[in-house]
């Protein structure tokens, strides 16, 4: 067996290969389970059916879909461009700080303002941390990589200093947390009774923006072109530190709108755990969604699948919630091996045809 | 054509076939290379020369076909194997290490176990046997790129090959140089070594080669003894039609368009060229050609020109008069003076995506961006079908990424979108760098006819033959200086030689031109 | 000891760990290949010698457990990016996701066990020295095999052939192609050599630095390791004293709060975070530096094709 080059990318396998990355996670998955020695069928039905087997479950995978989204959004515009940020968890508790404290400062009186208020000053947190890498990488051309990912234990740091520290609930029984948000804080919901709010609009919208921004306009096309030929950005004249800037403050943005809207959606406080890696997860969900906005929706609700699945899976069949990570690291592992065939196809060759 | 006593070939290659998914780069291909024998293997671009070369080498294994080595039937099924059989390859490009010294250059290339240090001995002593002066501990890229050649050829020695394979090894040479180059090689082919000789220049290959064997499409053209026929029936050989000729028009000048003055930038690293002094000045309605080896500043210069690098003080260059140094490549364009660069891939061209949007690279005139960076699609299709048509480029319409095209269409598309754009000054790198023949031909006339049209036209080639073709007057540019510039029409290769050492005087007025 | 005696023999306790990872992200940088699974392998690794400790308990099988599951990862890993011509920043985290993910769940049975107490090791005569003796010659023996590592491996790279070979393959894979040199199986050797000692420096943290099993333990030491190749401009000595400056700044903060600064505690564990950033920051700012330095085909994919 070798691979040999396609003379052009291959359109049908692109959209192929999320499938039969998703197929082969679920072959590793029932091996594991059976490994383990767990019914199969049963932790396959916690993954991918339990997630929605009902409206209220339905709902729960659009709420976690939520910061899935938009994290993955700003994700797949920086992968484009080929910037490797892979800090947006750092930038989501950054907009989950800034948003949060704005939320401190409302008051039952406060008027639905405030909601407004709580997302923006989100998207200037995620924006701020986001800024570093750019700033680094633009003033001492610092690996964004390694400065994006640093910024995230430096994030959870200072979360979880402000919670232990000066933002404690004084009448929290000294939890670290903060005290419970003012109603008047909370994201509008879609549907009662549920915890689906209006941040799950928000990402659909931005969903659209986005891939206006990145097909549409001459901006998105500069940072297009960047990604795929440096040298030819240059030689167009389109700048790479624009670039760079652009889609670190716009991923940064989003990240921090998906950090506020955790924050004053389904939490109404800060704890430590702001997030359960949602900023990671959203690398898978940008490469399984073809860095596409609309792949993005469908790959957001995927992953979402398998945060609530591990939930299940400690709740239910008694694993550890780590279940999770291994899954999302099978899918990507799954996902790039399934990529070569986009560029290259099998040639299953028995003996090399060497006539005599 | 000096004889080993014995009258078995070499090498004798019978019905090579190969094919990529594209492509087939050889079919029925025959060869045969006596001992001794400089054998020329004479091909346009494309035609399946270098793909042989590897078959030969065991870079590529054919898909069909015998290859014999002194009668015997082998199969070569990688360098290390060549090697071991005597055969050896200076390659045309891939095959040093920049940051390596000489020496542990070539000690990659000898499959024995030798010390560093005996290695270091024996690049001295060879260098010395052909009358060369290489030193074994300099890091290659302080050399120059006939220096490098110089290490390829002696690491290729080393081996004592019995076949000694070069890929066209003069493009990177000065006509001095290709003098010295050749008085090595019959000293190798005394000694009794073979010597593929690959080229597309037909003048070196008379000069040089005992027989000549021609592909043209991956096939057998013919075998000839180059010494007896002329250029013009080597050239019908090759391309399988009469060779285009140029029509040379006297330029009808006008006022200075763009200048030089003054220049002078470091080099931005160690691998980098400093330009030095440079002065120039393109009329409108002239085509003024820079000459060199390549790796003498051009790219440096063309980056300045063009605006992707910066750094020039403003007055340094200037447009009709205008100061434009410190302007980027857009704005340059929107004032009128637009650039082909070299690569034509992930360059001129993004490879993945289609020719509508590669349009779009240079040309956001004509309504294909509107208010607020809304892209018109319809508006750029529009322009790549009219490229397209207007410059009969070969491509599966609008749609088609750039990488789908062969190097001739996709230059043709390159150029043709540039001058569809109506420039009032036009820089060319390279233009007609690996496209084949016809495709050259209709680029030549394409830019003369924008010449006669007004346009200033400066070109930038390593051909010497293409500069003595459309331009009306020439610098050299050697170690980032230019030289004063000559009329074409009173330029000699010995002259543009000498100069292409660097080997001008300052004082002499040349040419005012 | 004194404070300042401690806190040294901590430094080279902690910058051990960094310096055998470094190394293995060394070489696999030299041939070309960025791994940023590092974190990941870590982690697997950490676990996989902390059990085998466990149950073996002997420290020395519970190494080569570690560097067996890190071999085994970088295979996986470089058959990827070799072969497949996967991306290699994404295949790279996705190895360090998987590895979280899998380290957490297969560690949740280690999470209460402990190590018995080991003999001190000390090298005779010279740990009796006054002050600094017990600091520098009363450590693990991985200290010094990590030391004696980083001489070997820059005899390796720089004066032995093959050395030179992995080197020419890290500046231009197309190059050593064409000379004939087997670039992948090289390319993947030096990979799978990355990740074995990428897996010793894990379980060297499990089972003598901390020596314990939690969750995500490594704490982006694999990270900081990345950086450290940077930071030593891709040469083994500066990769060691990059360790032990890392190594330091880690303990540091531990003997800051232990001299009762009056810095919250998360504010102090942000230190080697962020002292990793304005090093790459300092470092990386001449770019020409870093270019003249750097593997030229680093992170480059190659494919052998015509």
């Amino acid at each position: 067996m070798r691979l040999e080059a396609r003379p052009q990318p291959s359109v049908a396998m692109s959209i192929a290969s999320p499938v039969i990355a998703v197929a082969i996670t679920v072959v590793l998955g029932t091996l594991l389970f059976a490994l383990l020695g767990k019914d199969p069928v049963r932790g396959l039905m916690v993954f991918f059916y339990e997630p929605i087997r009902s409206g209220y479950a339905l709902s729960e995978l659009a709420v976690k879909a939520t910061p899935l989204i938009l994290c993955a959004l700003g994700l797949a515009v920086c992968y484009r461009s080929n910037i490797w940020n892979i800090g947006a968890e750092g930038q989501l508790l950054l907009g989950a700080i800034a948003g949060g404290g704005v939320a401190l400062l409302a008051t039952t009186a406060t008027g639905g303002w405030i909601v407004v208020a709580i997302l923006a000053a989100g998207a200037v947190g995620g924006m701020a941390w986001a800024g570093i890498t750019a700033l680094l990488r633009d003033r001492f051309n610092a690996n964004e990589i390694l400065v994006s990912l640093m910024l995230v234990y430096v994030a959870e740091m200072f979360l979880s200093y402000l919670v232990y520290g000066p933002w404690k609930d004084p009448k929290g029984f000294n939890f670290p947390q903060t005290q419970m948000f003012p109603a008047s804080t909370q994201v509008p919901l879609l549907v009662t009774g549920t915890r689906l709010h209006l941040g799950f609009l928000i990402a659909l919208a931005a969903v659209a923006a986005v891939w206006i921004f990145m097909f549409r306009t001459m901006a998105g096309f500069q940072l297009l072109v960047g990604g795929l030929a440096p040298l030819a950005a240059r030689y167009a004249g389109f700048s790479s530190r624009k670039a760079l800037w652009t889609t670190l403050l716009l991923s940064g943005g989003v990240a921090g709108i998906a950090g506020a809207l955790e924050a004053a959606g389904p939490l109404g406080q800060l704890t430590p755990h702001v997030s359960p890696g949602y900023g990671f997860t959203a690398i898978i969900v940008a490469f399984v969604g073809r860095l596409h906005p609309c792949g993005i929706v469908l790959a957001a609700l995927l992953l979402s699948m398998f945060i609530i699945g591990g939930e299940f899976a400690q709740s239910r069949l008694g694993l550890p919630r780590s279940l999770t990570g291994v899954f999302q690291g099978l899918l990507l592992f799954s996902l790039l091996a399934c990529d070569t065939l986009i560029h290259f196809r099998i040639i299953w060759a028995r003996r090399l045809a060497w006539n005599r | 054509m000096p004889v080993e006593p014995s009258v078995i070939s070499r090498l004798a290659l019978r019905g090579i076939r190969k094919a990529y998914p594209a492509v087939v780069a050889n079919d029925a291909v025959d060869l045969t290379v006596m001992p001794g024998e400089i054998h020329a293997v004479l091909g346009e671009n494309g035609a399946g020369k270098s793909t042989l070369m590897k078959i030969i080498y065991g870079v590529v294994m054919p898909d069909a076909g015998e290859i014999r080595w002194n009668g015997n039937v082998v199969k070569v099924r990688s360098p290390h194997e060549a090697r071991a059989m005597g055969i050896a390859m200076v390659f045309q490009h891939f095959s040093l290490f920049d940051t390596l010294t000489v020496a542990e250059n070539v000690w990659l290339g000898l499959d024995r176990s030798l010390s560093l240090i005996e290695v270091s001995a024996r690049i001295r002593a060879k260098a010395a046997e052909y009358g060369q002066d290489i030193d074994p501990l300099r890091p290659v890229h302080t050399l120059s790129v006939g220096g490098r050649q110089r290490v390829e050829i002696v690491r290729a020695l080393l081996t004592d090959p019995r076949l000694l394979i070069l890929d066209e090894p003069t493009s990177v040479l000065t006509p001095q140089a290709v003098e010295k180059l050749f008085v090595t090689l019959r000293q190798l082919a005394q000694t009794g070594c073979s010597i593929l000789y690959i080229s597309h220049k037909l003048d070196e290959i008379r000069a040089l080669c005992h027989r000549c064997t021609v592909l043209r499409g991956g096939k057998l053209a013919g075998v000839v003894d180059p010494t007896v026929e002329s250029t013009a029936s080597l050239s019908r050989l090759m391309i399988g039609a009469e060779p285009h000729r140029i029509e040379h028009r006297t330029a009808n000048q006008g006022p200075v368009a763009l200048a030089v003055k003054t220049l002078s930038v470091a080099r931005l690293d160690q691998f980098g060229v400093a330009l030095d002094d440079i002065n120039l000045h393109v009329h409108a309605g002239e085509v003024v050609g820079i000459a060199g080896v390549s790796g003498n500043g051009q790219q440096e210069l063309l980056a300045i020109l063009s605006g992707e690098d910066p750094r020039a003080l403003p007055q340094a260059v200037q447009l009709f008069g205008s100061p434009i140094g410190n302007l980027g490549p857009r704005a340059r364009r929107a004032r009128g003076l637009y650039f082909v660069p070299e690569e034509r891939l992930g360059r001129g061209a993004v490879p993945t995506l289609g020719l509508a949007h590669n349009m779009l690279l240079t040309r956001q005139d004509g309504g294909a961006v509107r208010a607020a960076g809304w892209i018109d699609l319809r508006r750029i299709r529009e322009m790549a079908d009219h490229v397209i048509a207007r410059f009969n480029v070969k491509a599966g319409g609008h749609h088609a990424a750039a990488r789908s095209l062969s190097g001739g269409n996709l230059q043709k598309f390159i150029v043709g979108r540039e001058i569809d754009a109506d420039p009032k000054v036009f820089i060319v790198a390279q233009p007609t760098w690996g496209v084949d023949v016809g495709a050259a031909a209709q680029i030549r006339n394409e830019l003369l006819r924008l010449r006669d049209m007004g346009c200033a036209l400066l070109i930038v080639s390593e051909e010497l033959d293409e500069l003595f073709e459309i331009t009306d007057r020439l610098h050299v540019i050697a170690q980032g200086r230019l030289s004063p510039s000559m009329r074409t029409s009173k330029a000699t290769t010995q002259q543009v030689g000498e100069w292409m050492s660097g080997l001008w005087s300052t004082e002499e007025p040349i040419h005012a031109a | 000891m004194e404070p300042i005696a401690l806190l040294l023999a901590a430094t080279l306790n902690a910058g051990t760990a960094l310096a055998i990872a470094g190394l293995g992200l060394l070489i696999n940088e030299k041939c070309g290949i960025v791994n940023l699974g590092a974190e990941g392998i870590m982690l697997i690794a950490a676990i996989a010698g902390f059990a085998t400790v466990v149950h073996t308990d002997n420290d020395w099988v519970g190494f080569a457990a570690g560097m067996g599951a890190g071999a085994l990862l970088a295979l996986v890993f470089g058959w990827l990016v070799i072969w497949l011509n996967t991306n290699q920043y994404a295949t790279g985290l996705a190895l360090s996701m998987f590895g979280a993910g899998f380290s957490a769940f297969v560690g949740i049975r280690y999470v209460q066990e402990k190590l018995p107490a080991r003999e001190q090791f000390a090298i005779p005569w010279l740990a009796d020295i006054p002050l600094a003796g017990a600091a520098l010659f009363k450590q693990h023996p991985m200290v010094y095999i990590a030391i004696a590592l980083t001489f070997a491996m820059a005899w390796f790279l720089y004066r032995s052939r093959t050395g030179l070979v992995l080197r020419s393959i890290g500046e231009s894979p197309e190059s050593a192609h064409a000379l004939g040199y087997r670039v992948r199986w090289i390319r993947l050797a030096c990979v799978v050599a990355g990740g074995a000692l990428c897996g010793l420096a894990g379980a060297y943290i499990s089972v003598i630095y901390t020596p314990l099993w939690v969750e995500g333990m490594t704490a982006g030491k694999g990270w900081i390791t990345l950086a450290l190749t940077t930071f030593a401009t891709w040469r083994p000595g500066r990769v060691l004293l990059g360790a032990y400056l890392f190594g330091g700044v880690t303990m540091l903060q531990f003997h800051l709060q232990g001299m009762g600064v009056q810095v919250a505690s998360q504010l102090l564990t942000m230190l080697p975070y962020v002292a990793t950033i304005v090093v790459l920051a300092l470092i990386s700012r001449n770019p020409t530096w870093i270019r003249v330095n750097m593997p030229a085909s680093l992170g480059k994919p190659f494919y052998p094709g015509a």
